[in-house]
Order: structure tokens, then C-alpha cells, then sequence
């Protein structure tokens, strides 16, 4: 009657070779997993503060399962760091990440872990995901707890989907202590003209 | 709590005569030729040429005295019963963009028997070393305050107990942050800028003072033992 | 078997000694006259002497630091020798950041370093670049500003409740402290559009007026908050446990905390009646008929109840602006600072060049310098700004209550108990957004 004649439905091969058993399995132990993910908050600033508003009564956490807070980063599933975190807190964010028992998440929370933010100077990492593996990152300055909430289901997909048959899951990101990353001082003007010691390139001053 | 009958709360205003006026907002403050604090005379007259400048900005009032006399000045500040600068606000520095103009080291006094506010700056010229005397043991507040001065500008305070970095770690080889050569993200790139920072263990951050409380220093590499036994200074 | 009972007594007044019985305060060295003095040098270790005490270090990650502190504390058994704070964990270089923005573009940057207490920095730093540029703000943002500054208080001091009470041990009241956060949330993101870093003031004026039906919801706020003030005091004020972990701990006389820089609620509840809104006024407080409270002996307990007494006294203070808020225009009529409306702004070319010289180079002040002082919920909050003529200030000083509140953790903790230190800690309420910058 006038309308094109519609393709024909694709027929969608899943190559998956793993037996059915597993795949259930999977999906039980995932289901367990995301239902009941422990964060531990690394809180350093104004995020952390948002974060309390999502734990407390009106966005509540407690229906993610999420209302058992670790502090303790070795009982933790999940470090949302919420916040800037300056150079100086560095080594003690790798170190936190590094005493959490796999499985482990991380979501950062907010511009400046996220990027750095509105802190584009000295002392300010540009982003967390240069020294820790992030998995889901929360715009916003602070972000909203729906916004939130929204990072944290975005996770929940993410740990949906993964399969204990992929091993390099659950692998140690560890950075390279050979990596060539040293830039002598006196070429960095050289070589990052004109937009000076930043990662952001789209800046026109200062 | 329920009040005992003899407590009686310390004031603010309580050495103004009993006459005195309430404190109102400043209202349409003109930005010189106001009243200067009484305090500016009275400091001249007890020092002499030691107050070099008074000016009157805003309606507050900045005292500029020397280099070396300025712990005598606010030392009088605080003990005179005429002053009575009790309370230290802030001890910070300014330095100008202009090369020619001199580093400023500020204080920030208020007389709460008096309600007054009064700034007492030192003008270092440029070339000449950084140092100024500590007032830590007239007013314990300087402390921390001194101790953030130094590490955000490089200047020393002779007299002060413990001067070390307090807002960066003690190891921190960029500069001085709010200096204005110091470029505002910093003296080196960024990956160099986190190995350095990464290169830190948290764990060794102890000063001598807490290693010897736990006596961990016989269990510290030889080549920590020897830097930190040798007076050098490590951790925060 | 027979139990024992026994009757536990708490002491309600502060006799200078710690639950040892020994002198509250272990002085770090004493001279023949008896006077306490610093050491010169740090002391030589002598392992045999310090067998016995053990090193603690709580932080930086932790939940009871109120933030990324640490503490190294020395202990002997469960009693605190000595304590050294270490700040600087986030330390985020917002005076150098200051230097390289114009001045509305800083205050946004106000709003993050004492996060708690935003509108407040943002009225702070407008009060001061408006003394900086010689402007006299119109009658209806004075009020507003005042609104501003008594619900940031309120939250601030929310949050502290919240807080203090979890580090003790009591979880409800957090719940209920953050339910009337989200109350205030929704009235300023009805104003201004965002709930915690609000941006709320210009040079010159506000961001935005009140919408319609605003002043109804605060009113509504103001009528309901102090019931809940009053349960969460029932709750816990007169409880045992919170009187026998609060009481006597953590004792500043009133000379020291005037002399060690206290400001805010811990020097008024050592019995120093200094308020900035009372002794220095701005915005007209002087006309507004509040009190100040102020406590007795200076303990862990006389802060909780000033700053719950301070809670009151806000909601006060708001009922009388809502009562004289004036009509009339928000935003000083003054072209050099103040953007046109955007109708004008593209229409007509005087209000393009002004639209355009401000948002591209900044409204210039004269030269000279000011220091103003605002009553934050943490103490007395400066802003000292230097200006040479240039759009972005050649320093930019803020003065944190936090900072100098904090230098005196080491004096109020020795001589206490491991626990003693989270309450002790708690009592002072720091942010360490404000104390690092």
C-alpha cells in the first residue's frame, strides 16, 4: 500500500560458547553483586556532602543495598570518590584502592575527580582515572542524587554484564613504573604552547 | 548549664566607656579620608619612626612599621591597656605584580575590649631576605597562620616553634605556590607532577618526633634512619 | 547468681581533671618557673622512657574526621599524650586561583571551599568586592542577604548535627537534620538553581531574584523547623549518654580561646560573647533583634547547645526579614558591574559595550584593599582582597575559621581519651575544604 517493503529481520547469532549453567551463574552471582554493593565514600568536598543527601532519607540508598557504608576500604565493593583530590591525597587514594579485595568498582563522582574540574592548577589531579581504573564517571558540580543514582544503576548494568569466564576482569590494573612519562620542566612550555600545563586545550585565557 | 550566679561572660566592647555608642553597618564608607583607628596615632606616638606609613582605606586603617621592630609593635599592641589587640585574625602576605613594589607581610588585629580592627603590614623590598619575626608567643593563633605564610610564600618566621609546610608536603620541590613566579599550574608537567606525588608513601610520612613515639626508627631502611637521625626534614 | 548493679555517676562539672584523675592538660615541656614553653628542638629519642606509649594515626580516610584530616596521636594506653593535626589534604590552591579571575567569576569559587556554608562565602566575598569597588547595595538584597546567610547557617549547622551525633553514636537525628536540608535544597534551587554550591550573590546584587510564592515556603520552613529542633533536643540534650560523652571534654578557658584565634560558637560557649553580626555589623544586623548565645565552662557540651540555641535564634532572625523585606530592585543600578538585561543587551549599543566590557574584561576597581568579616557558621570568615586596578585582584586572602579552630585540636585533646578525640573533633565543627583551600 504505498510503503516500502520493510528489510527483513536479521537473525542474530549470540556466539557466546559458554554453557548454559555458567551463564546462570553468572547471572546469580550478578545479581548478588549489584543488589548489594558496599560503597566505601571517599569524600573529600562538596560531592561528599551530595552523597550524604542520596544516603539520607528522601534518596535513599538503602534500596540499592547500599546503605552499608565501609569505611573500611578492605570490607568495600565500591569507591565513590566523591570530591577534588589534590596531589597530596593522591598516594592515599592508590593506596585505599589498592587494600580493596577484588571484586572492586569505582565510580567517580563529580567533575573534579572526574577531570579536575574548575581546579585547573597546581595542586589538583586531573582527574582520578590517572591513577586509579574508573569505571563509572558522574558529571556535576556537585552532582544531584538523581544523578547519582543514576551513575550507580549505570553500574549495576555494568556488573550485569560481566562473565567470570573473562578473567581480565578481575585483574590489578597496576600503572607501569617504566612508563616514559617525564617531561623536563624546561620544555614544557615548549611543547604545550600556548595552552600552558593543562589538559584542557580549549582554553582561551587564563 | 543553669547559670551559676557568678558567671559573667567575657564581652566584647567591654573597655568602651559605658556612653559608647553600639556598633552599626558601615554605611557609604569613602575610600580614603575616613577617621584613622586611634590606635595608628597612638602607636606612632609610642614608636616613633618605626611606623613608617599610615593609610586609611576603605575605612580601615593599615599601620606600616620595620622589619625588625615589628614584634615590639604588636608585642605593645597586645599588652598596652590603651590597645588591647587580644585577638590575632590573620597573618598573611601580598605580594604585587608590580616587581618594583615591595612583599607585604599583614596582620590582621582586632581589640574585642575596644572593637577595633587594625592592620599592621611589613614592606620587605625585593632582594632582601625573607624573614620576619614570629609573634607565636604573644598570640598561639599565629601558629598555623605562620606556618601556611611560609609555605605558600617562602617566608621565614624566626621564633616560630615549628615552621614547616602545612597545606603541601614537606618534600614538595615546585616552590612556593602563591609566590608570582610560581606559574599557576605548577613548575612541572603533569605526569611528573603525580609521579612525584605517587613516589610518596603514605605510610612513611612520619615526622622524627612520631617515629621515635612508636619506635619504629630501628625498623626504617638505613639510608630513611640515617636522613631522618641527621636533622633532615621528611614527612608533614 | 546474684548480679551487682551499679550506679554510675556523671560528673556534670569540669574539675580540670581527665577521666584518670590526672591533670587534664600533659604539657609538652616545663620550665622551673612552671610555665609551659616548646621544645627548641624535638626530643632525642630515649626508646626506654617512650616503651610504653603507641602511635595512632586516623585519617586521612576516615569517617569521623569530618573530612580528609589526620591525626597522629600518641597514646598511653587509651589517653591521649599528644596529638599532631596534618592538614593540606585538600589543598586545592583556590588564592592562586583567585588571582587569575575576575571577580564575579570568583564566586563560585567561594561556594566550594566552605561548602557547608555557601551563600554565606557568597554574601562574605560580595560584601567585600562591593567595599572594594565603593557600591552601597540596595535595600531588598540587604534582606535577602541576610535570608541568605541564616538558612546557609541553618544548614551548616545541620550538617554538623548530623554529624556529631553519628560520631557519637546516635544515627536518627542525621536522618531528620538532612530532611530539613532538603527542605532548604528546594527553596534554593527554586531561587537560584542549584542546592549546595549556589553562586547566590553578584558584585553588586544577587543572581537572581526570589520567585513568586518564595517567601511563603520559607515561612512555612520557618513555622515548622523549630519543632524539629525541639525533638531532636528532646532526643538527645538530656540523654545520659550524650551528657556523660560530652560533658568536660575538650575545656578552653575564655583567655586562650580568644588568644589561640577561636572564633564562632567555640569561643562564645568558653564564655567570650564575640560575634561578628553583634560587634562588627554588616548588612544592617544591628536592626535585627536576635541573641547571642554564649556558654560557661567551654566543654564539648557548651558548643552542642550554643550551636543548637544558634539554630533558634536563625529561624528568629528570618522571620523578621521575611517580615521587612522590602519592594524594589535587587540589583544595584550601577552599569559597571551590573550586566544589562539580555533584552537590552542586544539591542541597544551602550548596554552592548557594557555587556561586553564586563563579560570580557571585568569591572575594574579602584585601587586599594579591604577586609571583611562576616559571622559564618564556623567563626569569623574574612576576605581579604588587594586590588591594583586590573579586573582580577593581586590577592585574594581567605581568613578560615576552621583553620585557626583546628590549631587548637593539640591543647584540647591531650590529657583525654581515644574517643574523647572524635567528640572533641566533632565540637568544632571544621570543614576541610575551608581549612585546606
Amino acid at each position: 500500500m504505498g510503503l516500502s517493503p520493510r528489510p527483513e529481520p536479521k537473525l542474530i547469532q549470540t556466539t557466546s560458547e559458554e554453557p548454559w549453567v555458567t551463564t546462570r551463574l553468572d547471572a546469580f552471582i550478578n545479581w548478588g553483586r549489584k543488589n548489594s554493593l558496599w560503597p566505601m565514600p571517599f569524600g573529600t568536598a562538596c560531592c561528599a556532602i551530595e552523597f550524604m543527601a542520596t544516603a539520607a532519607s528522601k534518596y535513599d540508598l538503602a534500596r540499592f543495598g547500599m546503605e552499608r557504608q565501609a569505611f573500611s576500604p578492605r570490607q568495600a565493593d565500591l569507591l565513590i570518590c566523591a570530591g577534588r583530590v589534590p596531589f597530596k591525597l593522591a598516594p592515599v587514594l592508590r593506596r585505599i584502592w589498592q587494600q580493596m579485595p577484588q571484586p572492586k568498582w569505582c565510580i567517580s563522582m563529580g567533575a573534579c575527580a572526574s577531570s579536575g574540574g574548575m581546579f585547573d592548577n597546581y595542586a589538583v589531579v586531573q582527574g582520578i582515572d590517572t591513577i586509579i581504573p574508573v569505571d563509572v564517571y558522574v558529571p556535576g558540580c556537585p552532582p544531584r542524587p538523581e544523578g547519582l543514582l543514576y551513575g550507580i544503576m549505570m553500574l549495576q548494568k555494568k556488573v550485569e554484564k560481566e562473565r567470570m569466564a573473562d578473567r581480565s576482569l578481575r585483574d590489578e590494573m597496576e600503572p607501569d613504573p617504566e612508563s616514559q612519562l617525564f617531561i623536563a620542566p624546561s620544555e614544557i612550555d615548549e611543547v604545550s604552547e600556548p595552552f600552558g600545563n593543562s589538559v584542557q586545550q580549549t582554553r582561551s585565557g587564563l | 548549664m543553669s547559670g551559676n550566679g557568678s558567671f559573667k561572660p567575657v564581652v566584647a566592647g567591654s573597655a568602651l566607656v559605658a556612653g559608647a555608642p553600639s556598633p552599626t553597618t558601615p554605611r557609604k564608607v569613602a575610600r580614603t579620608g575616613t577617621h584613622p583607628n586611634p590606635s595608628a596615632d597612638a602607636a606612632r606616638a609610642q614608636f616613633g619612626d618605626v611606623v613608617t606609613r599610615v593609610d586609611v582605606v576603605w575605612g580601615e586603617t593599615t599601620v606600616v612599621v620595620d622589619q625588625s621592630s615589628v614584634h615590639d609593635v604588636i608585642q605593645w599592641l597586645h599588652d598596652d591597656e590603651g590597645q588591647r589587640y587580644d585577638y590575632l585574625s590573620d597573618v598573611t602576605a601580598v605580594e604585587y605584580r608590580d616587581l618594583e613594589r615591595p612583599l607585604e607581610v599583614v596582620w590582621h588585629l582586632r581589640s574585642l575590649p575596644f572593637r577595633r580592627f587594625l592592620r599592621v603590614k611589613v614592606a620587605i623590598p625585593r632582594g632582601a631576605t625573607l624573614a620576619v619575626p614570629s609573634v607565636w608567643d604573644v598570640y598561639k593563633s599565629a601558629d598555623w597562620l605562620e606556618r601556611e605564610c611560609y609555605d605558600m610564600f617562602g617566608i621565614e618566621f624566626t621564633g616560630h616553634p615549628d615552621l614547616r609546610r602545612i597545606l603541601m608536603w614537606e618534600q614538595y620541590k615546585e616552590g612556593y605556590p602563591l609566590r608570582k613566579d610560581f606559574p599557576l599550574r605548577g613548575r612541572f608537567s603533569r605526569s611528573e607532577q603525580l609521579r612525584q606525588a605517587l613516589a610518596a608513601n603514605p605510610e612513611a610520612r612520619y615526622s622524627k618526633d612520631e617515629l621515635t613515639i612508636a619506635q619504629a626508627l630501628e625498623d626504617l631502611p638505613a639510608d630513611m634512619r640515617r636522613r631522618l637521625t641527621s636533622g633532615e626534614r621528611t614527612g608533614e | 547468681m546474684a548480679t551487682t548493679k551499679r550506679t554510675i555517676d556523671v560528673e556534670l562539672s569540669t574539675t580540670g581533671l581527665d577521666a584518670q584523675g590526672r591533670p587534664r592538660r600533659v604539657p609538652l615541656a616545663v620550665d622551673e618557673a612552671g610555665n609551659t614553653v616548646a621544645v627548641a628542638e624535638p626530643p632525642t629519642m630515649e626508646p626506654d622512657l617512650e616503651g610504653e606509649h603507641m602511635l595512632i594515626n586516623i585519617g586521612p580516610q576516615h569517617p569521623a574526621t569530618h573530612g580528609v584530616l589526620r591525626l597522629v596521636l600518641e597514646l598511653d594506653g587509651e589517653t591521649v599524650v599528644r596529638c599532631i593535626p596534618h592538614v593540606g589534604y585538600l589543598h586545592c590552591g583556590f588564592e592562586k586561583i583567585g588571582e587569575y579571575r575576575q571577580y564575579n567569576q570568583i564566586i563560585p569559587w567561594t561556594d566550594r571551599e566552605d561548602y557547608l556554608n555557601s551563600p554565606g562565602n557568597n554574601v562574605a566575598f560580595s560584601l567585600g568586592a562591593e567595599r572594594l569597588f565603593g557600591i552601597e547595595i540596595t535595600e531588598r538584597c540587604k534582606v535577602l542577604r541576610v535570608m541568605a546567610c541564616e538558612l546557609s547557617r541553618i544548614m551548616s549547622h545541620l550538617v554538623w548535627l548530623g554529624t556529631t551525633c553519628i560520631d557519637i553514636g546516635a544515627y536518627t537525628p542525621f536522618l531528620w537534620a538532612f530532611q530539613q536540608r532538603e527542605k532548604i535544597y528546594e527553596m534554593l534551587e527554586a531561587w537560584i538553581g542549584a542546592r549546595l554550591t549556589t553562586t547566590l550573590t553578584r558584585v553588586g546584587g544577587m543572581g537572581a531574584d526570589i520567585p513568586d510564592n518564595w517567601i511563603e515556603q520559607l515561612t512555612a520552613f520557618t513555622k515548622e523547623f523549630p519543632r524539629v529542633v525541639d525533638e531532636i533536643d528532646r532526643v538527645i540534650t538530656r540523654n545520659g549518654i550524650w551528657v556523660g560523652r560530652t560533658v568536660g571534654l575538650g575545656v578552653m578557658s575564655a583567655e586562650e580561646a580568644v588568644n589561640y584565634g577561636l572564633s564562632g560558637p567555640m569561643v562564645r560557649a568558653s564564655g567570650v560573647a564575640f560575634d561578628v553580626r553583634r560587634d562588627f555589623p554588616y548588612l544592617d544586623y544591628e536592626t535585627y533583634d536576635f541573641d547571642v548565645p554564649v556558654g560557661t565552662n567551654g566543654d564539648v557540651y557548651d558548643r552542642f547547645l550554643v550551636r543548637m540555641e544558634e539554630l533558634r535564634q536563625s529561624t528568629r532572625i528570618l522571620t523578621q526579614a521575611i517580615g521587612r523585606l522590602p519592594d524594589g530592585p535587587v540589583n544595584v543600578d550601577d552599569h559597571r558591574v551590573i550586566l544589562p538585561p539580555k533584552s537590552k543587551a542586544t539591542s541597544d549599543m551602550e548596554s552592548m559595550i557594557h555587556h561586553f566590557k564586563q563579560v570580557m574584561e571585568g569591572p575594574r576597581p579602584p585601587i586599594g584593599e579591604c577586609y571583611v568579616a562576616l559571622e559564618s557558621p564556623k567563626g569569623e570568615k574574612g576576605y581579604y582582597m588587594v586590588s591594583d586596578g586590573t579586573p582580577k585582584p593581586v590577592r585574594w586572602r581567605i581568613r578560615p575559621p576552621s583553620f585557626v579552630n583546628l590549631s587548637a585540636i593539640p591543647r584540647m585533646v591531650e590529657g583525654h581519651l581515644l574517643s574523647d578525640v572524635i567528640a572533641i573533633n566533632a565540637s568544632i565543627d571544621i570543614v576541610m575544604g575551608e581549612i585546606d583551600r
